[in-house]
């Protein structure tokens, strides 16, 4: 379980997260979704220790994160995994040793029994016979798979994605969220996904964290989006003409 | 102000970098690579235009020479001197800073805006360590190499020169290069060159590391690297002549 309070963060005198507090599930796949530019990634950024906070505590299972010293900070790192907006797989290794990278660094198994690892957590997120292209020689959707698999490589308790389905088709996205959730679940991992996919909130949202301009404006489920009486909600979701009509159709006016 | 601010974010990021790192294993890995990729991939250039500089020096000295009471071995001497004392370090370091530079900033840089500095950070690894400490120790270790085959190259072409145009004998050639010998020269130049390969490969990994932006950005920056670096290269090479002769 993630929990965040009262989080402020500025860059200058520019408000980018104002006074945020949620609670993100173990075993979920908590949703943050909002508009491009409302903060999603800053949010992510935070939580995860990339950015710093001026104001607020991140919990990470009762500890707070932000204020520890960078050793035991250093030890939560190890159990995140975290899928990047454009996957950030290593350009100049091959997708064997992007997803052996972690292993590298952090145990003490053989070559071998890496593989193994390696070969296991690609055949989790339906890869194989790629261990030898780079990531140039692949496609979009199956680099966020090697993201994936590289993200799960050492077992982590909390899995951060920001926006894993940006730029793939309709199709390849529903695989991804389907993955994402499936991992989820198997592993009992605390998943926060950022996301401006309707197709996502729709299918994997259990728990939903709506921000606008900073502002956490809204809390739920996938199920309770569609009527929440939230003007900005409601903007953000039925954007386009044909989501107001299918809702003025369905729900009344 | 906005120098100090460099400075102080320069000298912090090395902080980071000379920490022990992650995994020797790994790191061993790494400076392999470097020592391929900034050293090797470098001979070729530094054995042309140390040649072609030998080359010339020889032929301009002989040209200046007018005066028959000026002694031929004085060919090889100026040869000699210039290779040892200036060209193998100072003029390779330049051209290292234009190749090897340029290559750092924009593989850490492209690296940065493409969040898979932040990939290595959220693992709990030092990005800093794990990607500039081998290329700064594989510059320091292999540019003096480079810098003692620049000397032997440069007074090769000379030695070629004067026999195909005839300026001088190779005998009196050879005896230039004999003439007071200076082994300190060397030692002088292999210095310079240490300290040179340090600033080469660790002020274009700095402005590579900070890049804001997209891939014109990192264009930007590695022009701007190989401008910084090779001013400091000529202020280091002034002090450290100062220091060291
Ligand atoms: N490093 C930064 N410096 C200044 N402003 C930033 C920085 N990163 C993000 N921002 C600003 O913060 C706001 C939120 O950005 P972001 O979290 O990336 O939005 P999104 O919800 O699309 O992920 C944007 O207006 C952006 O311009
Ligand atoms: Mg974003």
């Amino acid at each position: 379980m993630i929990e965040v309070k009262h989080l402020s963060k500025y860059f200058g005198d520019r408000v980018v997260l104002n006074d945020i507090s949620t609670v993100f599930e173990r075993g979920k796949t908590n949703l943050v979704i909002g508009q491009s530019g409302s903060g999603k990634t800053v949010l992510l950024k935070c939580i995860v220790g990339l950015l710093e906070v001026e104001q607020g505590e991140i919990l990470y299972d009762q500890v707070v994160f932000n204020q520890l010293p960078f050793q035991e900070q250093k030890d939560i790192r190890k159990q995140i995994g975290m899928l990047f907006q454009g996957s950030a797989l290593f350009d100049s290794m091959t997708v064997e040793k992007n997803v052996m990278f972690p292993l590298d660094m952090f145990t003490r198994l053989t070559l071998a029994e890496k593989r193994e690892r390696v070969n296991f957590c690609l055949k989790r997120v339906n890869l194989e016979r790629v261990n030898r292209l780079y990531p140039a020689e692949i496609s979009g959707g199956m680099k966020k798979r090697v993201a994936i698999a590289r993200a799960i490589a050492l077992n982590p308790s909390y899995l951060f994605c920001d926006e894993p389905n940006s730029g793939l088709d309709p199709q390849t996205s529903i695989v991804i969220d389907e993955l994402i959730k499936e991992i989820t679940e198997e592993y009992n991992i605390t998943t926060i996904i950022n996301t401006h996919d309707m197709g996502s909130v729709a299918s994997i949202g259990e728990k939903i964290v709506f921000i606008s301009n900073g502002r956490l404006e809204w809390t739920g489920t996938s199920h309770d989006i569609i009527q929440s009486g939230n003007k900005l909600l409601d903007d953000f979701i039925f954007a386009s003409p044909f989501t107001r009509k299918v809702k003025d159709t369905f729900l009344g006016k | 102000m906005h120098t100090f601010y460099h400075f102080g974010r320069y000298f912090m990021l090395l902080h980071r970098t000379f920490r022990k790192p992650e995994k020797w294993k790994v790191f061993f890995r790494q400076l392999f690579r470097e020592l391929e990729n900034l050293g090797l991939n470098s001979i070729g250039i530094v054995l042309i235009i140390s040649f072609f500089i030998g080359a010339v020096l020889a032929i301009q000295t002989a040209y200046n020479m007018e005066n028959p009471l000026l002694p031929n071995y004085l060919i090889g001497l100026m040869v000699r001197d210039t290779m040892l004392l200036e060209f193998s370090s100072t003029i390779v370091a330049l051209i290292l800073a234009g190749k090897a530079g340029s290559s750092i900033c924009s593989e850490i840089g492209t690296m940065r805006i493409s969040e898979q500095i932040d990939a290595i950070e959220i693992m709990g690894v030092n990005s800093a360590s794990y990607l500039i400490l081998p290329k700064v120790v594989a510059a320091v270790l292999f540019f003096p190499l480079l810098s003692i085959l620049s000397m032997f190259v440069g007074i090769f072409g000379g030695w070629i020169t004067i026999i195909i145009k005839g300026l001088t004998t190779s005998a009196e050639y050879i005896a230039g290069l004999h003439y007071s010998v200076q082994f300190y020269y060397i030692g002088y130049s292999l210095i310079k060159m240490a300290v040179f390969a340090f600033v080469i490969a660790s002020v274009p990994a700095y402005h590579g590391y900070y890049v804001n932006g997209g891939s014109l950005e990192v264009g930007k920056a590695s022009t701007r690297s190989v401008v910084y670096s090779s001013i400091l290269v000529l202020m280091f090479n002034l002090i450290l002549t100062q220091l060291l002769l």
